[in-house]
């Protein structure tokens, strides 16, 4: 059995009087997963990883991190831990290299073996050359980069990642999409992260629970929570209109339901690519032809349509303003 | 006898101890960057001193109301240095100098402190508007590092600007007759003293409020009264007997006081040791309950 890395037990966190933002969520995020909070905006997410990284402390319940209390042992949580925050918190006035470097002073680290880790991590996100130059002159997708570089930077065997590509163009966000892969993949890092891209929740989380208004609805992998709403399907049709295979195909393991449709036999299974290859086989077997094959994959929206009752696109397609709404309200508030 | 438990407990308290050290100078740092890198914020803030000493000391000059003056009495030809003199004799008993605007400069000295520490201590607000202060707290860094880096950064920028304005008081013609390497670092003693106070008040404030124009609001209430009932401009010995009061417990007063005292010879009406002592508690008390209460403030 793989190891705890954060363990969270009835943890809640109130605002004001009677405002709960976080509601009572327990889990466990074990050694090397990659660990996602899918949830729409205002869900709690934010909320939830400050509390973890002991900015903010728990209203009630508690959570552990490597056994340390983020109530007890605040000190110990943050040696421990990297954070890559939703918003742009680097110094604007000062160089990338200088902000990072500031930081790696902060977590007490020699400062001869800074300068190099500093180095290593401003090549893995290629800013390299840009390092030397103030933040203000930036773009967002540099600034993300050096935001996940600064949270790297006390070699942290757990990371925090809030949204790490809002507000990203696609290519900045498969880059982005690397890293956190090669993170877990060669450096065993554990990696908690926030997001409302049902994509990035479904190509990168090991496990992903979705939350919303504070509370988790439902914890599992991508896939079994795809498969959990029924799973996919495959449809096809052969070249004898005539015959009914339906009783056939049912007997092949892993199919869940056979209908026949007109023409069409719609089969949902529980792992498309693996069923397909063996149902032509069948299929050919007893001397038919597969005319069409089409498999259709149910998506995280739908999972998190049927567990939420809402649908995550229509708050996704206002990702972008919400991000640049979100950076102005930011200013004009101070 | 000592056991083992404590030893380790020592271990963990220099390297705390350090620890602390390091953040505070990490921190120090970044902020005194950002203030070199940017010229034009030093000499703005530099703008205010400078003009009120050529208005005040020079164009409006209170000395050339007693001295120099055309005045006489009909019938009575008293000779212009007669008059001179005795205007020399009312300047020296009003101000316990000859030269206003060098009693001024020294009062502009503590103005650049106070208004320097203000500025400084209200970059916390920006730190936490723009969640670089919630980056810092994700860091194991001693949490007094933070607080007293924000301090140190406002007592070493006072200071800087304060040398500045001297200099260019001196340049402007601030008579120079006592002073000497002693008076200059017993004036800027107190001038630390004074700017470490004002900065660990104005550090709390701005940790205290959550928007900068509250803070800004808050810091001109404090600073202009702090600043106009004060020996600044008159000797207390002028004011009113409520402003006297007023003017006799403010720290300003204390410093401006030293400062006279050390550069420009002017008597001090109390031995200069029993100010400095008043000065240190000031700085000491504000700066000890800075460090405590942000403590709690930085928590939530
Ligand atoms: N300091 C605070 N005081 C009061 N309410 C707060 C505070 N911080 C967050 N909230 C509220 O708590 C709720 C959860 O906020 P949180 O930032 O955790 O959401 P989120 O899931 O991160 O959303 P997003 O996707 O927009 O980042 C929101 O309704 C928010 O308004
Ligand atoms: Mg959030």
């Amino acid at each position: 059995m793989k190891e705890k890395v954060i363990s969270v037990r009835k943890l809640s966190k109130f605002f004001g009087k009677g405002f709960v933002a976080v509601d009572a969520i327990s889990f466990d995020v074990f050694t090397g997963e990659i660990f996602g909070f899918l949830g729409p905006n205002g869900a709690g997410k934010t909320t939830t990883i400050k509390v973890l990284t002991t900015l903010l402390s728990p209203s009630s319940g508690d959570a552990t991190i490597f056994g340390y209390s983020v109530k007890n042992d605040a000190a110990k949580v943050r040696a421990s831990v990297g954070v890559v925050p939703q918003e742009f918190t680097a110094d604007e006035d000062l160089t990338g290299f200088d902000n990072a470097l500031l930081m790696a002073d902060l977590y007490g680290i020699p400062r001869k073996a800074a300068k190099q880790r500093i180095a290593e991590l401003m090549d893995l996100v290629e800013l390299s050359s840009a390092a030397k130059r103030k933040v203000s002159t930036y773009s967002g997708g540099m600034r993300r980069r050096l935001e996940l570089a600064i949270g790297l930077v006390n070699h942290p065997k757990v990371l925090f990642l809030d949204e790490p590509t809002l507000g990203l163009d696609v290519q900045t966000r498969t880059a982005v999409w690397n890293y956190i892969k090669k993170l877990k993949n060669d450096y065993k890092m554990t990696l908690f992260m926030t997001t409302h891209y049902l994509e990035e929740a479904d190509s990168l989380c090991d496990r992903v629970a979705i939350i919303d208004h504070g509370k988790i609805i439902k914890i599992d992998s991508p896939s079994d929570l795809k498969a959990s709403i029924g799973g996919d399907i495959i449809q096809l049709a052969i070249n004898d209109k005539n015959t009914d295979l339906s009783n056939l195909l049912k007997k092949v393991k892993g199919i869940k339901t056979v209908k026949k449709i007109s023409d069409e036999y719609r089969i949902k299974v529980k792992a498309a690519e693996t069923i397909a290859p063996k149902l032509i086989t069948l299929i050919s077997s007893k001397g038919y032809q597969v005319t069409k094959l089409s498999m259709t994959k149910p998506t995280l929206d739908e999972v998190y349509l049927e567990y939420t009752g809402r649908s995550l696109r229509e708050e996704e397609a206002s990702a972008g303003d919400m991000m640049a709404q979100r950076r102005t309200m930011r200013l004009s508030r101070s | 006898m000592e056991t083992s438990e404590t030893a380790s407990e020592k271990v963990l308290e220099t390297r705390l101890l350090s620890r602390f050290l390091r953040g505070l100078w990490s921190l120090t740092n970044r902020d005194l960057k950002k203030w070199y890198l940017a010229p034009t914020i030093l000499l703005i803030s530099l703008i205010q001193p400078v003009v009120w000493l050529g208005l005040f000391g020079n164009a409006f000059n209170l000395g050339k109301i007693f001295t120099g003056t055309s005045f006489n009495i009909p019938g009575l030809n008293i000779p212009q240095s007669v008059l001179n003199s005795l205007g020399n004799t009312l300047l020296t008993n009003t101000f316990g100098t000859t030269s206003y605007f060098s009693f001024l400069a020294v009062g502009m000295l503590a103005f650049i402190v106070l208004f320097t520490s203000m500025m400084s201590g209200m970059s916390i607000v920006w730190d936490r508007r723009f969640g670089f202060l919630d980056k810092l707290l994700t860091t194991p860094v001693p949490r007094g590092s933070i607080v007293v880096a924000k301090i140190l950064n406002g007592v070493i920028r006072s200071l800087a600007q304060a040398v500045i304005v001297l200099v260019i008081a001196v340049i402007l013609g601030m008579t120079l007759t006592y002073v000497n390497t002693w008076s200059v670092i017993v004036t800027f003693g107190a001038l630390f003293l004074l700017g470490f106070g004002m900065s660990s008040l104005f550090v709390l404030l701005a940790l205290h409020s959550k928007d900068w124009q509250s803070q800004m609001a808050i810091a001109n209430l404090l600073n202009l009264p702090l600043l106009f009932m004060s020996n600044a401009f008159f000797p207390v010995s002028e004011m009113p007997s409520w402003l006297q009061a007023v003017a006799s417990v403010n720290p300003v007063s204390f410093a401006i006081n030293i400062g006279r005292n050390a550069l420009l010879g002017i008597p001090s009406s109390t031995p200069i040791i029993y100010d400095f002592a008043y000065l240190s508690i000031f700085a000491v008390a504000l700066g000890a309950i800075s460090i405590i209460l942000s403590w709690k403030l930085l928590k939530d």
